[in-house]
């Protein structure tokens, strides 16, 4: 009974010590925490992780532990990707391969869940937090130590996503758990317990990310940059924060809705009892459409600020692309149904949202010409951020021609949830979204780590990358149109079996170029030295984030600049009215600055215990995560000794070690 | 979120940015209202399957409901006038008030969900029993933090005296209050009216 009401439903059968292949993924990973642990513990790093990192709020090091985490998950969410491609490759005719349906199906969720929730997510709001204060002159986010919770529920979620794999199992439903397939009656383990307690939790540190920047962007403009001087980055991550606090609250109460007919037997979404599982669909899409947006325009924003970069010239037509990217933002509200054209809401709601979404292609091509018009006659460089941009062009156009072909009713019959539809969205979101980031990753890592990373393994790397892509992807389309669907782990029909090993192949070539892109971290890290970005601006950049040292100092600007013109620092470079004085003759101020706190993680470990605790009904520590996490925030409010002074002295020295530096 | 999260001062003129960003969080919570609300209204078509509502419905109730709930904000308004003129005890009797007349509300609402699942409108029987008892029973858990969040400005009235974050927090919390009582007014409409006739 005891032991019933501590532990719920979990017990030790709950944990498939008899599949090798989850027990030695398991086995690695706590091998891998435990060597991180003990070398932390060897080194005696504890006291310095705590210090600087986990309670850091500088939006900086924020900006770092959320591209780890990126990282990390990338390679969670590859290995599933490796897992199914192999699979496919060999599960032809009377093989029936070596991954059995059930768990074949948690794969396929589990990869889709990680790279949209974990990857993406967490590595756009890495570069936003990275370089978003400093392009708008700021010294940090509107509230620091929101932005210090938002990173560690996301951690926490993922973190709820990992543990399914040893303890218990993940949803196998598919990433966005359509009832009434992901309700208790075909779903009875936990599984999807786990998806949604991990994405309610990680969500609410995204919806309060979302609140955080745009209040950022809003309110703590440097002097003189009024909105229609703001980088574009700026302004498309503005227009994607928006998207964030309109949609993630509908994901918030559609997985709640789903967590409710589990937990409580209500019936929004079952077949019966005057369920509507349809308006599941519809309401996950009203906030799944937007999504990809939230994804996309930062990945826009970043294309803008390297290609005017590595062009040097002006970004072409500032004013289109500003308005271009809130047309999108508006109708990216209005074509959530052609996710399901096949619902079969009639000719006219179809047609209507068809329209709708062909209408996107609109202001989506302006901004390919305005891209391909500033590095018309421009003075181009190609460095590895601006070769991502350039293969960017034509794998996005790809992906936007079929979106626009599926954008009509009656071909997307055709090829609904087909391979093909796998093939088009992973041809915008890696084409669109992963090579954007994967451009300004690139392009900003000076300035957070201060040296650049090896051009030449960068080169390598990418030239894997859109090789293994082509050969993975491709296939699928070709597959798709002869009729395959999505999610199957065996056909019978050998003859489809070469193109699923050409995708195979493919993915074998991504696989060298993620080897690749870890090997250039090493070698860069190793050769910082040589790397070192001495000068702050190691691209001849435009933007006000080139024009301090890099790593950019903890208060970010000794002084907040100002500034009249869109490419501030390129004019500055340009007229050479380089205003900055002599720092030895400059007069410093003391800097205000946000003292670092533990609330925000002992908060998210909080909603991580309740999360686990509510996967498997334990009661007790449920009561314990939910108690305990407002008690934090409760105590947090007592607390007034937020904030310190960094003394002017020290202002003065870290301006002239850099300015010495910038010389030699 | 609460008031802690939310109250941060790390620059002088942080202000106006804070208070911005409670609006938006507010914002975000008329999203999840609304999703709400239009997940009741499809499942709670005139066909729909299960008990009706309207043979359960007790209008009469409800509208002493709606007083209690009004009457707490008004005795609110009276705290922040109280506050503005530096009047700690009238402040915080107020707000006791408020509180009483809030916890009154989130009782008599208990008693009736306890009512309507014993005479048969249970939360299992239909789908529009469950999205009515979660649309209303998620104004009424957002009324439940507002009273926690009370308690908490009560007490720390004494500690923070009438100072500048103090005055900033039962700003957050006297929008939160109101906009309880704005989604209140569209549930007692929509549900409660539109469901009795």
């Amino acid at each position: 009974m005891l032991e019933h009401l501590l532990f719920g439903k979990l017990t030790l059968d709950d944990i498939p010590l008899n599949t090798p292949i989850i027990m030695g993924a398991g086995i690695f990973m706590a091998l891998v925490v435990l060597a991180t642990v003990a070398a932390i513990t060897v080194s005696k790093k504890w006291g310095y992780i705590w210090h600087e990192w986990v309670t850091s709020i500088d939006h900086k090091k924020i900006g770092i532990m959320y591209m780890l985490l990126a990282g990390v998950m990338l390679l969670r969410g590859f290995s599933d990707a490796i897992l199914m491609r192999s699979q496919q490759a060999i599960a032809a005719g009377g093989n029936m391969g070596y991954l059995p349906p059930e768990h074949y199906d948690q794969i396929f969720t589990a990869h889709g869940v990680i790279m949209i929730f974990f990857v993406a997510m967490p590595f756009m709001f890495g570069l936003m937090n990275m370089v978003l204060p400093l392009q708008i002159g700021a010294r940090d986010v509107a509230y620091p130590y929101l932005n210090n919770f938002s990173f560690w529920m996301t951690f926490v979620g993922a973190m709820l996503c990992n543990v399914s794999l040893v303890i218990g199992k993940f949803a196998a439903t598919g990433w966005l758990a359509y009832p009434p397939l992901s309700e208790l009656q075909y779903s009875p383990g936990v599984g999807v317990d786990y998806y949604v307690w991990g994405l309610q939790i990680a969500g609410i540190g995204t919806l309060v990310g979302g609140i955080n920047f745009i209040a950022t962007i809003m309110k703590m403009r440097c002097p003189g940059m009024t909105l229609m001087k703001m980088p574009i980055f700026v302004w498309s991550v503005l227009c994607a924060m928006i998207l964030v606090a309109l949609a993630f609250p509908i994901l918030t109460v559609t997985l709640a809705l789903l967590e409710l007919d589990r937990m409580m037997g209500m019936h929004f979404f079952t077949q019966f009892a005057g369920g509507n599982m349809m308006m599941y669909i519809n309401l996950i899409w009203a906030w799944g459409h937007p999504e990809v947006y939230i994804l996309v325009l930062p990945a826009f924003g970043i294309f803008s600020e390297v290609v005017a970069t590595f062009s040097r010239k002006k970004l072409f037509g500032y004013k289109t692309m500003v308005y271009a990217i809130a047309v999108i933002t508006v109708l990216s509200f209005i074509v959530w149904l052609h996710h399901f054209f096949t619902m079969g809401a009639g000719g006219d709601v179809n047609a209507f949202f068809g329209i709708a979404t062909m209408i996107i292609a609109v202001p989506t091509g302006v901004k390919v010409f305005n891209w391909l018009f500033t590095m018309y006659r421009g003075n181009i460089t190609l460095t590895t951020p601006m070769l991502w941009v350039t293969a960017f062009f034509t794998t996005f156009a790809i992906g936007g021609m079929t979106g626009v072909l599926m954008a009509i009713p009656p071909v997307d019959f055709q090829t609904h949830n087909s391979l093909f539809l796998i093939a088009h969205f992973h041809n915008v979101i890696i084409g669109g979204v992963l090579f954007g980031y994967f451009a300004g990753f690139i392009y900003w890592f000076p300035k957070a780590f201060g040296f650049k990373l090896d051009e030449k393994i960068g080169k390598w790397s990418f030239g894997f990358w859109v090789t293994g892509f082509y050969f993975a992807f491709m296939p699928l389309y070709v597959l798709g149109l002869a009729g395959v669907m999505r999610r199957t782990n065996h056909y019978a029909d050998v003859a489809l079996q070469p193109y699923f090993l050409v995708a195979a192949f493919g993915t074998a070539l991504i696989f060298v170029g993620i080897m690749l892109q870890l090997l250039q971290l090493y070698v860069s890290f190793r050769n910082r030295e040589q790397l070192r970005d001495k000068t702050g601006d190691p691209w001849n950049g435009r933007t006000l984030e080139w024009s301090i040292a890099s790593p950019a100092p903890v208060y970010n600007f000794a002084f907040t600049p100002e500034v009249s013109t869109i490419d501030p620092f390129w004019e500055e470079k340009q007229n050479q009215q380089h205003t900055a004085k002599h720092p030895e003759t400059t007069q410093y101020n003391d800097v205000h600055m946000p003292k670092n706190t533990s609330a925000g993680v002992i908060i998210a470990i909080f909603s991580g215990i309740f999360g686990f605790a509510m996967v498997w009904n334990m009661w007790p520590a449920a009561v314990i995560g939910f108690v305990g996490a407002i008690a934090t925030v409760i105590v947090r409010t007592f607390n007034t000794d937020v904030d310190y002074y960094i003394k002017a002295d020290e202002v003065k020295e870290t301006e002239m070690a850099h300015y010495k530096e910038a010389l030699s | 979120m609460s008031a802690g999260a939310l109250a941060h001062d790390h620059h002088h003129d942080s202000e106006s940015t804070d208070v911005f960003g409670f609006w938006l969080y507010i914002l975000t919570d008329c999203i999840l209202f609304a999703s709400l609300f239009a997940t009741y209204l499809v499942l709670n078509h005139p066909d729909a399957y299960g008990p009706a509502f309207k043979e359960h419905v007790n209008l009469a109730y409800v509208l002493w409901e709606t007083f209690l709930l009004l009457g707490s904000n008004f005795t609110f308004g009276l705290s922040v006038l109280s506050l503005n003129k530096g009047k700690l005890a009238m402040t915080q009797f107020w707000l006791v008030l408020t509180f009483i007349l809030g916890a009154g509300f989130v009782g008599m609402e208990i008693n009736e969900f306890v009512a309507l699942a014993h005479e048969g409108f249970h939360w299992q029987a239909s789908g529009a029993a469950s999205a009515f008892f979660t649309l209303v029973g998620t104004h009424g858990l957002h009324v439940s933090f507002g009273l926690l969040w009370i308690l908490i400005t009560i007490f720390q009235l004494p500690i923070f005296k009438v100072s500048q974050i103090m005055k900033r927090r039962i700003i957050y919390l006297g929008l939160f209050w109101n906009f309880l009582d704005i989604v209140w007014i569209f549930l007692f409409s929509i549900v409660y009216l539109m469901g009795a006739v």
